[in-house]
């Protein structure tokens, strides 16, 4: 096992300070190692994440060597030649698990905003004193938008949110972690050959949650009572000025729409398995409300805005992987987790093989099945020699 | 279950899905229009012929459209305002939307209706104001349908339309223009 950094080292070295997760820490199990604190039902830090992935590491006893980088990878000789910051290997497998968020990933726009305003990503952002006073804009209102836009908004400067398709979710439904509801009622357990359009599950941007210990909601209704104005998707800069889209109304009714629909179906898992004795009663949320009139232009020259923060996802690097296997977008093509190449595997990718593989939790089955294929092409590769 | 028609060829679509996710090339369309000025504000509008497919087409037949301005603003007003064309294009767009979403989710549709406002304040083309847009400050759109589903999948119809809907895209979002003299 090769390690650029060290063990957990995207949960040292990649999170902002206040990040938890946002799954509760009874899900985040690894094999043979779980979630041992006070508060399963709680969050873990990043911290804590980092503790629970090093544990993990001395009880599988794992083979790692760390601050060796992978700087090619190749085929040769019916294997793989891979070159190291600390020398040469050759292989018969290669499994990839270099993570699917090593770099933030930021618009061409960008390049359009003008100079003074300071521009950040996830990756440099570590808490809102390293930003300017004044108003700041959060591009992207998933997971980390929404939770960057809360906790700038609190330290007192203005934030602007630039929403664009995205993925509303309660907290807790019914007096449970909406997660819990995901994990009983087999939805994380849908498998990425059954799903109707397996590429848009693998594009799926994450959920509005944060992980607090009040177990707060925070969906842009949420957001919009912390004071945050909302504006649509960042469309284009021109002449200095951000224009963002007019179509807000609807991102806010797909959203609405389809959380509904979530709720529906969690509410007929529980008539029908009897849960419905162990959980309060169902509910609806109101609508996500939509500003009177939401901006479609905001003069990036004017000092009103200070900054702007890219929460516009992550994508993976594979900038040292020399083997043919990615598409025209830069992703991986793999079948659950087998690579188009013989011998090479892939681990810890977006609905790998299931819904719960974008998760720290996915990793068990998907290892056992990935693993599994591996060591059965080894052992056909030793019988016919 | 019996079978839904609304009209629309969902598999010849979703085969051209298909088809067109591998031929960026082929689905490299451009849409033309040629206008006339006529007199006074009046002008008007050919259109037939818009390349796609990677060669020429073009429409059936020719279709003209004429374009004015109301008499309270001293014009003629043989025919609609340019601006009210942008609604002609976006109520189309949307309801060709529902019936295609609807077609491929088994819901048959009984009517489609839907009225268009936009809001429009003058003092922008007057130049009466700096601060006012030229364009359409808001546009409200209501659909009244009658189908086979619930008012939720109704809501979710209209949703996926605007989504995939063109003139929705290019009423809400920016798009480049360029204007030259040839
Ligand atoms: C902001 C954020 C929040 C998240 N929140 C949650 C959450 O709440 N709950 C949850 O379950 N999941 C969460 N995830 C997803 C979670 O990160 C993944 O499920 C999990 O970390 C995947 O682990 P991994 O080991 O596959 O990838 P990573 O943790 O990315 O690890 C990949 C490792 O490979 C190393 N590496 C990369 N390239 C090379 C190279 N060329 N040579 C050598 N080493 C290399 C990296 O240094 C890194 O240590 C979150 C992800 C992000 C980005």
């Amino acid at each position: 096992m090769l390690e650029r950094g060290e063990v957990a080292n995207s949960w040292r070295r990649e999170r902002w300070d206040s990040l938890r997760l946002l799954t509760p820490s009874w899900q985040s199990r690894l094999p043979g190692v779980s979630y041992d604190g006070p508060d399963p039902d709680g969050y873990m830090t990043a911290g804590e994440v980092a503790e629970l992935i090093e544990r993990f590491a001395k009880v599988a006893r794992a083979p790692v060597r760390t601050s060796v980088n992978v700087t090619s990878l190749r085929r040769a000789d019916g294997g793989y030649q891979v070159t190291t910051s600390d020398g040469d290997l050759a292989s018969q497998a290669v499994v990839i698990a270099s993570g699917a968020c090593n770099r933030p990933t930021v618009p061409s726009l960008a390049g359009a905003v003008p100079g003074p305003v300071a521009q950040l990503t996830p990756f440099d952002y570590r808490d809102p004193a390293q930003l300017p006073d004044g108003g700041v804009l959060v591009v992207g209102a998933s997971a980390t938008g929404v939770q960057l836009a809360a906790e700038i908004q609190r330290s007192g400067r203005p934030v602007t949110l630039s929403a664009g398709e995205h993925v509303r979710l309660p907290r807790t439904y019914r007096g449970r972690d909406v997660l819990w509801w995901m994990d009983r009622a087999g939805v994380w357990d849908q498998r990425h050959d059954e799903l109707d359009d397996l590429t848009r599950a693998r594009k799926l941007p994450s959920p509005q949650l944060v992980g607090t210990p009040e177990r707060i909601t925070l969906d842009l209704n949420a957001l919009a009572d912390l004071g945050v104005e909302l504006v649509g998707r960042l469309q284009m800069v021109r002449d200095g000025s951000a224009l963002f889209s007019g179509g807000l109304r609807n991102v806010f009714s797909l959203a609405d729409l389809k959380m509904n629909r979530l709720l529906e179906a969690f509410d007929e898992w529980a008539a029908t398995t009897g849960a419905d004795e162990v959980v309060a009663a169902p509910e609806r949320f109101a609508p996500t409300r939509v500003p009177p009139s939401p901006r479609w232009r905001i003069d990036l020259t004017s000092g009103e805005i200070r900054s702007i923060v890219w929460a516009t996802g992550f994508r993976p690097d594979y900038g040292w992987l020399d083997v043919p296997v990615l598409d025209a977008k830069g992703q991986l093509r793999h079948e659950g987790g087998v690579v188009d190449s013989p011998g090479l595997y892939a681990l810890g990718l977006p609905v790998l093989r299931r819904r719960r593989s974008t998760f720290i939790c996915g990793i068990e089955d998907d290892a056992r099945e990935v693993i599994g294929h591996l060591a059965g092409s080894l052992g056909n590769v030793k019988r016919k020699s | 279950m019996t079978t839904v028609d609304n009209g629309v060829n969902v598999e010849a679509l979703l085969g051209a899905r298909e088809v067109l996710k591998g031929a960026p090339e082929a689905a490299a369309f451009t849409w033309r229009a040629s206008s006339k000025w006529a007199h006074g504000v009046q002008s008007q509008v050919k259109i037939q012929n818009y390349f796609g497919l990677g060669e020429e087409q073009s429409h059936k037949s020719e279709s003209v459209f004429d374009a004015d301005h109301p008499e309270i603003f001293a014009a003629t007003d043989n025919a609609i305002t340019p601006i009210e064309y942008l609604l002609v294009g976006l109520a189309s767009c949307l309801t060709a939307g529902v019936a295609s979403v609807a077609q491929n989710r088994g819901i048959q549709l009984r009517s489609v209706e839907a009225d268009l406002e936009g809001a429009h304040d003058i003092r922008g083309i007057l130049g009466a104001d700096s601060d006012v847009r030229n364009g359409f400050n808001d546009i409200k759109v209501t659909f009244t349908i009658d189908a086979d589903a619930s008012k939720e999948e109704i809501e979710a119809l209209v949703a996926q339309s605007q989504k995939r809907s063109a003139v929705f895209d290019a009423l809400t979002n920016p798009t480049n223009v360029t204007v030259e003299v040839a």
